[in-house]
């Protein structure tokens, strides 16, 4: 079998304008050798998660700046149980309260990675966590 | 899941899963496309090609858009250049696709080299048959867009569409080999450019002196495009069709598909033959000391390549 490549999508729910972020981890995650498919900007959760399929992603990392992840990062979370895809991964990022984390990973994100986060972890994190092919 | 019968029910699902197993060479493939293989060959297949920055996502988006339009359902393979270096993979043909996620009746799938050469991927054309198994009416591959070199998208679609933008080269460019020779259609894009029209004539003076030397039948139209602005996708759309009605009629679409069968087949005997060679090679490090040997002039390369073909193929005929 070839080398298997880990996919992953990187997304921006709602209707954050700032991507700098996920633009500056879209580059990061392929020079770790990953396959990204930057969905860009103002994404609904069923775009997401239809990208997610149509990709056969193995990890989706949503970011969000403007609040909304308490809605959006849940949500993409459920469509993708809906579509048998429970053993996507999924991370997310950016301007996240603590409080909210605890919450967010009980609806099943997986790890909330906040600013400053070295990217290498976020990259660890991918690669011990991700399912396998 | 029952994957062939939901791939051929269209389910995006197993199209996308079984896309991965091809990539990844994964042995579940294998009898998978052997079983959906019958149900190919309806799906019209389409090449847009051209170097960075012409605008090929958005004109395929807006070409789809068109054939959303009249009903007919849409697959589209978008691919981009893996990192030599890393092997990772930067895919954002997707980004300019937005308004077809959510259309059932198109499927999207970004598909990275891996090393491979030309503008495509090496599966790129076994995912166009899951596509075509799946029902989908046409297929649009966009390549890698790196200019010269990248001509195997000729040897996949039906009808190829080069994509050309002012300002991007003089007229000499126009006549080099390569990307030039393989258009069934001429695309100038972003045509609200100073230089759209001198472009315009100049690519139509190459087609008239290709219309001289040749004894081409099908002449290639020049379609001038805006495509953020959605202005020319009708036209193209037109011309695609036209394309393809002239190669119906003229029998010449049969010719092409066997002539691509043909190149296929080879590709994938080679292919399949050479791994398990290279297996055998590597097994014992029996590569190594023939490479040693050859190092210190023991013997010839020449040699150790008849050697190991007489192995293979004890009884030649000369």
């Amino acid at each position: 079998m070839a080398e298997k490549k880990i996919k992953i999508i990187v997304a921006k729910p709602g209707l954050d304008g700032h991507d700098r972020g996920a633009k500056l981890l879209s580059r990061i995650f392929a020079e770790a050798g990953m396959e990204v498919v930057y969905t860009g900007l103002r994404q609904t959760p069923e775009m997401i998660v239809e990208a997610a399929v149509q990709e056969d992603a193995d990890v989706v990392g949503l970011s969000s700046l403007s609040g909304v992840h308490n809605y959006f990062f849940p949500r993409v979370v459920e469509l993708l149980r809906e579509k048998k895809l429970d053993n996507v991964l999924v991370v997310g990022g950016g301007i996240i309260p603590e409080d909210d984390i605890p919450a967010l990973k009980k609806a099943g994100v997986a790890e909330i990675f906040g600013p400053g986060t070295p990217t290498d972890e976020i990259v660890a994190f991918i690669k011990a966590n991700v399912r396998p092919k | 899941m029952e994957y062939v019968s939901e791939v051929l029910k269209g389910s995006p699902l197993a199209v996308a899963r079984m896309i991965t197993w091809l990539e990844n060479e994964d042995e579940r493939a294998r009898p998978f496309m052997e079983e959906i293989y019958p149900h190919t060959g309806k799906a019209y297949i389409i090449g847009i090609t051209g170097s960075p920055g012409t605008g090929k996502s958005t004109l395929t988006d807006g070409l789809t858009w068109q054939m959303r339009k009249k009903n007919l359902t849409v697959g589209i393979i978008a691919v981009d250049p893996s990192s030599p270096f890393t092997g990772g993979a930067l895919l954002g043909d997707r980004i300019r696709m937005t308004r077809h996620s959510e259309d059932p009746g198109v499927f999207m799938r970004s598909m990275a080299t891996r090393g491979f050469l030309g503008g495509l991927a090496q599966f790129t054309q076994g995912a166009t048959k899951i596509l075509d198994a799946s029902g989908k009416d046409m297929i649009i591959i966009e390549t890698v867009g790196v200019g010269q070199d990248e001509v195997d998208i000729m040897r996949v679609a039906d009808t190829t569409c080069v994509v050309l933008v002012p300002g991007l080269g003089d007229v000499i460019q126009s006549m080099k080999a390569g990307i030039m020779e393989i258009a069934d259609i001429y695309v100038i894009n972003k045509a609200d450019l100073p230089g759209a029209d001198q472009l315009y004539t100049e690519v139509m003076y190459r087609v008239e002196q290709d219309a001289q030397m040749k004894n081409r039948k099908w002449l290639p139209p020049v379609i001038k495009t805006v495509a953020v602005e959605g202005k020319g996708e009708v036209d193209l759309f037109n011309a695609i069709m036209a394309h393809r009605k002239y190669l119906e009629e003229s029998g010449e679409l049969t010719e092409k598909r066997r002539e691509r069968t043909r190149q296929e087949t080879l590709k994938m005997l080679h292919y399949e033959l050479f791994r398990i060679i290279r297996q055998r090679l590597d097994k014992d490090h029996r590569i190594d000391l023939m490479v040693g040997a050859i190092m210190e002039h023991k013997i010839s390369p020449y040699k150790i390549v008849e050697k190991v073909v007489n192995e293979w193929l004890p009884s030649r005929d000369s």
